[in-house]
């Protein structure tokens, strides 16, 4: 059975790029890392970028509204992800906005931080 | 192109330069290809004294190489490009328009601040905020395809009315690289109205801000140096080429069904300037626009002008019951409020009320001309002798 555990953070702790990859390398994250790949459990994962650079989209009436910032509310569950790899922000956004969420919830776009 | 700020720096020297020679040699046939060979001049200057940056250079050859390559493409100007980019959905709606008035013509927060009634900090943050999604959620500087250019037109046209306010109000007299702001305006909608050449509002926008530039000269007297309201403006101090072509850019809105904003304020604006041939100010008509005008745009600067129609053809009293019914919290610290309501309380006989509005005006008032004016007139109500203003 694969589980998906998911790290929410103060978005303080991890202001920027530079600080999210340093503290994916440090003592509490990077240990932590370490010891699901050495339990031989990992089987994925990705840190993102704060939450300042996400944009949320929803499709209602067959139209796409965009929003700056991250999705807000918790009316509706976080029922899974996808990561694609597309050249900019406006390629993942035509295909977020192809995602069955995008029209009964929301889809949330962050930037995956590449090492 | 992928970085805003490598496009910020390319343009700006040359931008530098337009500011400075258009005014007198007024703009060339084809800004866009002036405004690179200028680039590349300034970049070949700075090169042979050693002061430019390597990656100066590679952008530029990037922008002509750009620019040679799709011959004919839609974008004339690297800055609409720009433009369209800042407007994108994806960055906080709010922040565009400074966003892009510090892109492309490189307003700071401080200067901006004041136009978007936010403290310069945060509207300083907001905007770093905003450059930093733009580079790290990798946001497209790809051409945007016709949909997208219209859904960001809004946008786009509402960063081009606010530089011209910032370069038509901010400013005293004579100051030329404010006064180079407002035609850097004329021109930016220029060009966007011959990208969109069907987009009525980039017309109506282009025409309300000739109407303002032609009538620029009459706003502050020549001989008096005194600042003269529109309706008692000298007519032959209008710039007449100005108005013919504000009158044409109209006609071209015109000529699509859509009546948003800019239009029906453009229209306005004609109906003022129809004086020049008239003699008269056709008051009933206006009113029919500025009706319209609250419609689409209810913004308590359409309500303040809908309010003086009212007082035109209805009288003083039905003026100030419109002026009343706005927003108290719209009136507080909004000047036109307050001396449209000095006038209005004065021609109704309520002068305690006039003299109390004319203080809250003058002391809401940024152009020394437009205070002196409201001090004078504040002078006629309350004692009969003309008496000598201050400044």
């Amino acid at each position: 059975m694969q589980y998906m555990i998911i790290n929410y953070t103060s978005p303080s702790d991890h202001a920027t790029a530079d600080s999210v990859r340093e503290a994916a390398e440090g003592a509490a994250w990077g240990g932590y890392t370490k010891a699901l790949m050495e339990a031989g459990v990992m089987v994925g994962g990705n840190a993102l970028h704060p939450s300042s650079t996400a944009t949320t989209l929803r499709v209602r009436n067959g139209a796409r509204s965009i929003q700056d910032g991250p999705y807000a509310t918790t009316k509706e569950q976080f029922g899974g992800y996808y990561i694609i790899d597309v050249p900019d922000l406006d390629a993942a956004l035509a295909w977020a906005a192809r995602n069955p969420a995008a029209s009964s919830g929301a889809v949330e776009v962050r930037p995956v931080v590449m090492r | 192109m992928g970085n805003l700020q490598d496009a910020e720096d390319a343009l700006s020297d040359a931008l530098v330069a337009a500011l400075d020679t258009w005014p007198r040699t007024g703009a060339p046939d084809h800004p866009d290809a002036w405004l690179l060979t200028t680039a590349r001049r300034r970049w070949t200057d700075a090169k042979r004294s050693g002061t430019v940056a390597r990656r100066h250079a590679d952008h530029l050859a990037l922008l002509e190489a750009e620019r040679s390559g799709n011959e004919g493409a839609v974008f004339r100007d690297d800055r609409l490009k720009l433009m369209f980019v800042c407007a994108h959905p994806s960055i906080d709606a709010q922040v565009r328009t400074p966003l892009i008035l510090q892109a492309v013509l490189g307003l700071d927060a401080r200067r901006m601040a004041l136009a978007f009634l936010v403290s310069p900090g945060t509207l300083g943050q907001r905007l770093t905020r905003a450059k930093h999604k733009i580079a790290t959620a990798r946001i497209s500087f790809e051409e945007p395809g016709t949909e997208v250019l219209e859904e960001r037109l809004p946008d786009v046209l509402e960063a081009i009315y606010a530089a011209y306010s910032v370069g038509f109000d901010g400013v005293p007299v004579g100051d030329q690289k404010a006064i180079g702001l407002t035609q850097e305006a004329i021109w930016l909608a220029g060009l966007i109205c011959q990208l969109m050449p069907d987009a009525a509002e980039a017309h109506g926008l282009l025409a309300l801000m000739q109407f303002s530039e032609a009538r620029r000269p009459a706003r502050i007297h020549p001989e008096t140096e005194c600042f003269t309201p529109l309706d008692q403006q000298d007519t032959d101090l209008w710039n007449r080429r100005m108005l013919d072509d504000a009158e044409r850019s109209l006609r071209r809105a015109g000529q699509s069904l859509s009546l948003g904003r800019y239009q029906l304020e453009a229209a306005i604006q004609a109906v003022h300037v129809a004086r020049r041939t008239t003699g008269l100010t056709d008051w009933s008509q206006m009113l029919l626009l500025y009706e319209g005008l609250v419609r689409v745009s209810p913004t308590v600067g359409a309500l303040t002008g809908r309010a003086v129609a009212v007082a035109e053809v209805y009288g003083a009293r039905q003026g100030l019951t419109a002026l009343d019914a706005i927003d108290v919290e719209m009136q507080t610290s909004y000047q036109s409020w307050w001396a449209v309501r000095a006038h209005l309380a004065a021609r109704a006989g309520e002068r305690g009320a006039a003299m109390e509005a004319f203080d809250r005006a003058i002391g809401l008032t940024e152009d020394a001309a437009v205070r002196a004016y409201l001090f004078d007139e504040k002078c006629k109500l309350s004692c009969r002798d003309p008496c000598l203003s201050s400044n």
